[in-house]
C-alpha cells in the first residue's frame, strides 16, 4: 500500500463523518489531538485501524493525565527550615477542586502503513470515570489501561484482567492523582512521607 | 508428539517462577499453570520494581529528572537520557522564542555514546540470553568487551553504569583526551571478538536447533501487542526510528537496518528466539559502523562549551525556567526498541506529567499470549530473547 500520511484537519476529516462528537483541538504549543466522548469510543478505535485511509495499526503510548491542577497557578515553594528553630507544623493541604472531566486518557497511535501519526484523548470524571476497553483492537492496551487503573483510577469496560499493576493488590488510592494522600503506614510497616528527611522525627515533614 | 498437537488432560499445577529466579533478570515473577511440562496459563506479576519515578519527576524541575531516567533502564543509560533530553528539546522547540540550539559535536557526540551504549546492551542481552540457554563462555565474553565500553564512559563522564551525560542543551563533557583513539581501537577489538563470539555461539548447531521455532511471533501480533525494536525487526517488521522519524544526525549516518528472516536453517520461523537472538548480534556490528562515522565526521572541539559547532553545551536555563504550556510525545529507537516520553507542561518549571513508554513493559503483553503452549524451560528462552530489563517495565 502507498504511503499517504495524512494531517490533522485530514484526519479529523475522515473521522468526523462517522463520529460526529469528535472534535480536533490543538494544545497550547500547537499539537493536533482529537477529543472523543467515552461512549462508543471502541468503535471509534477500531475505526481507526481498520479504514484503510488511516490504518492505525500500533499503539505508541497510552498515557493518563491527571488535569486536576493544570490551570492552577504553581504552588509556593516552601522555604527550608531555618538552622535551629522549631520545626514548623505544615499546613494541611487544601483540598482540590478539579473541574470535571479532570481525568484524561491519551492515546497515541502510529500508522506503520502512512507512517502517521495521531493523539487522541478521552477526558472522564474522576469519580467511576469509564473508558470502553480497546485491547480487543491494540493487544498492548490491556496492560497500559491496567497500569492507568492501577495509578490514576480509571475504569475501563471490557478488560478481561484489570488489576493493580504495580501497586499492591490492598494498596489505596491511586499515586500519580494530583490530589494523592500518601499513606503513612503500609501493612503495618511506618512510612516516611516524601520532602522528609531522616533526622526530622517520625514523620512530621510535609507531603506535597 | 509435538508440543502443538498436545491437550490438557490431568491435573494442572500452579508454578512461580520468581520474583527471584535467575532467569528473570531481576525481580519478576510469572505465575504459571502447568501440565506436566507444558504450559497452560502465563500470569506476570508486575510492579516489584516499581519505585514511581514518574510521580518523582512532578516533584523536580526539568534538568533534576535527568538523573532518575538513567535508572530507568539502566543497563542503557545513555539512551535513557537522550529519549527524555530530546523530549524537553521538543517541548522548548514547539513554539517560537524557546528553542534550543544543540551545538553540532554535542549531537555526534550524543549519537556517538548512544551508540556505544546499544552495543554495550546489546552484549549484555546476547551474552546473558546465551547463559540462560545453559552457555556460560558468551555471556563472559560479551561482559569482557562490554568492560571496554565502560571504560571509555568513565573516562569521559566519570560513571560505569547511570551516566548522567546527555542534558539538556547538549552533552555533560568533552571528549577526554585520546577518546577517539580509544574508541577505534575499541570498534576494531569489537569486529574482531563478534567474529569469535559467533563462531562460539551464534553459528553452534546445538544452540540454533534449541531455539529454532521457538516463540515465534508473527508480524501482526508484533504490532498489535506493541513489541518494539529487535523485538519487532525480527518478526519481520521493516522499522526502525533511527532511519524512519530521524532524530539528531541519525539522517547523517549510513547504516543497515536488519529484519527477522528465519535464520536457524529449516526449523526455524520468521520471529523466533533465534532471530531475535541474531538481530542483535547483526546490530551490534551496525552501531559500530555508526560510531566510525560519528567519529570520522564530527567538527574539533572548540575551546568554548557552547560553541555552535565546536561546543559540547548550550545552557538552556533560561528556556527552562518558564518552558510553553503544552505536551509532546517524543520517541527514540533504545536498543530495547522504541522508549517514548510524553511530557506535559504546565508552564512551569517543573513538569506536570511524565509519562515514560518502555520497550519492556510493552513486551510483557504478550506473555499471556505467547507462553501458553510453550515447555517451560521454553519460557526462559522467551524471557531471554526479548531482552526484558525488570526496572524498565516497573519504572
Amino acid at each position: 500500500m502507498s504511503r499517504q500520511p495524512l494531517d490533522a484537519a485530514q484526519i479529523h476529516a475522515l473521522v468526523v463523518e462517522r463520529f460526529p462528537a469528535v472534535t480536533l483541538e490543538r494544545s497550547e504549543n500547537a499539537q493536533p489531538w482529537l477529543k472523543a466522548p467515552a461512549d462508543g469510543f471502541l468503535d471509534l478505535a477500531r475505526f481507526l485501524k481498520d479504514d484503510p485511509r488511516l490504518a492505525y495499526d500500533s499503539l505508541m503510548c497510552l498515557s493518563g493525565v491527571d488535569l486536576a491542577t493544570f490551570n492552577l497557578p504553581p504552588a509556593k515553594p516552601v522555604p527550608p527550615p531555618k538552622p535551629g528553630a522549631a520545626p514548623v507544623p505544615p499546613k494541611p493541604a487544601e483540598p482540590i477542586k478539579p473541574v470535571e472531566p479532570s481525568l484524561a486518557c491519551v492515546y497515541l497511535l502510529h500508522s506503520l502503513v502512512h507512517r502517521h501519526r495521531l493523539m487522541v484523548k478521552v477526558l472522564v470524571d474522576r469519580n467511576a470515570g469509564v473508558v470502553p476497553s480497546v485491547e480487543s483492537v491494540w493487544g498492548v492496551a490491556g496492560y497500559f489501561e491496567r497500569e492507568i487503573f492501577d495509578l490514576l483510577g480509571v475504569g475501563f469496560a471490557g478488560h478481561h484482567d484489570l488489576r493493580r499493576i504495580m501497586t499492591p493488590e490492598d494498596w489505596t488510592g491511586h499515586p500519580l492523582r494530583k490530589d494523592y494522600v500518601y499513606p503513612t503506614r503500609y501493612n503495618g510497616v511506618e512510612l516516611r512521607r516524601a520532602g522528609q528527611r531522616f533526622e526530622d522525627g517520625p514523620y512530621a515533614g510535609n507531603a506535597p | 508428539m509435538t508440543v502443538e498437537a498436545y491437550t490438557v488432560d490431568g491435573d494442572l499445577m500452579t508454578l512461580n517462577m520468581g520474583p527471584h529466579h535467575p532467569s528473570t533478570h531481576g525481580v519478576l515473577r510469572l505465575v504459571l499453570e502447568v501440565d506436566g511440562e507444558v504450559v497452560v496459563s502465563c500470569r506476570p506479576d508486575l510492579g516489584y520494581l516499581h519505585r514511581s519515578i514518574e510521580k518523582i519527576g512532578e516533584f523536580l524541575e526539568y534538568p533534576q529528572f535527568v538523573p532518575y531516567t538513567d535508572r530507568v533502564d539502566y543497563v542503557c543509560a545513555m539512551n535513557s537520557n537522550h529519549a527524555y533530553c530530546l523530549a524537553v528539546e521538543q517541548l522548548l522547540g514547539s513554539v517560537a522564542g524557546s528553542e534550543v540550539k544543540i551545538p553540532e559535536r554535542a549531537e555526534w557526540l550524543r549519537i556517538l555514546f548512544a551508540e556505544l551504549n546499544r552495543i554495550s546492551s546489546h552484549l549484555v542481552a546476547v551474552g546473558a540470553f546465551a547463559m540462560d540457554m545453559g552457555a556460560f563462555t558468551p555471556f563472559l565474553h560479551g561482559i569482557g568487551l562490554r568492560e571496554l565500553v565502560n571504560d571509555i564512559f568513565e573516562k569521559t563522564c566519570g560513571a560505569r553504569l547511570t551516566y548522567n551525560y546527555i542534558t539538556i542543551g547538549g552533552v555533560a563533557a568533552d571528549l577526554h583526551a585520546g577518546a577517539e583513539a580509544e574508541i577505534l581501537a575499541f570498534c576494531d577489538t569489537c569486529e574482531r571478538e563478534m567474529v569469535r563470539f559467533n563462531r562460539l555461539i551464534t553459528a553452534n548447531s546445538i544452540f540454533k536447533g534449541r531455539l529454532a521455532g521457538v516463540a515465534a511471533v508473527s508480524a501482526a501480533d508484533a504490532v498489535s501487542y506493541g513489541l518494539v525494536g529487535p523485538n519487532l525487526r525480527a518478526s519481520g517488521v521493516d522499522f526502525d526510528l533511527r532511519r524512519d522519524e530521524p532524530y539528531g544526525f541519525y539522517s547523517r549516518v549510513q547504516f543497515e537496518v536488519p529484519v527477522g528472516g528465519a535464520f536457524a536453517g529449516a526449523r526455524g520461523r520468521v520471529g523466533d528466539s533465534y532471530d531475535r537472538f541474531v538481530l542483535r548480534c547483526i546490530e551490534i556490528l551496525e552501531s559500530v559502523r555508526i560510531v566510525r562515522q560519528c567519529l570520522e565526521q564530527m567538527p574539533k572541539s572548540a575551546a568554548k562549551a557552547d560553541d555552535p559547532v565546536g561546543g559540547w553545551q548550550v545552557d538552556a536555563n533560561k528556556q527552562l525556567r518558564k518552558p510553553p504550556r503544552g505536551e509532546v510525545y517524543c520517541r527514540v529507537e533504545n536498543p530495547r526498541g522504541e522508549t517514548g516520553y510524553h511530557v506535559v507542561s504546565d508552564g512551569s518549571r517543573k513538569p506536570y506529567r511524565i509519562k515514560i513508554r518502555t520497550g519492556s513493559f510493552t513486551a510483557m503483553s504478550i506473555f499471556e499470549k505467547l507462553v501458553p503452549g510453550l515447555m517451560i524451560s521454553d519460557v526462559v528462552a522467551v524471557i531471554g530473547s526479548f531482552d526484558i530489563v525488570v526496572p524498565e517495565i516497573d519504572r
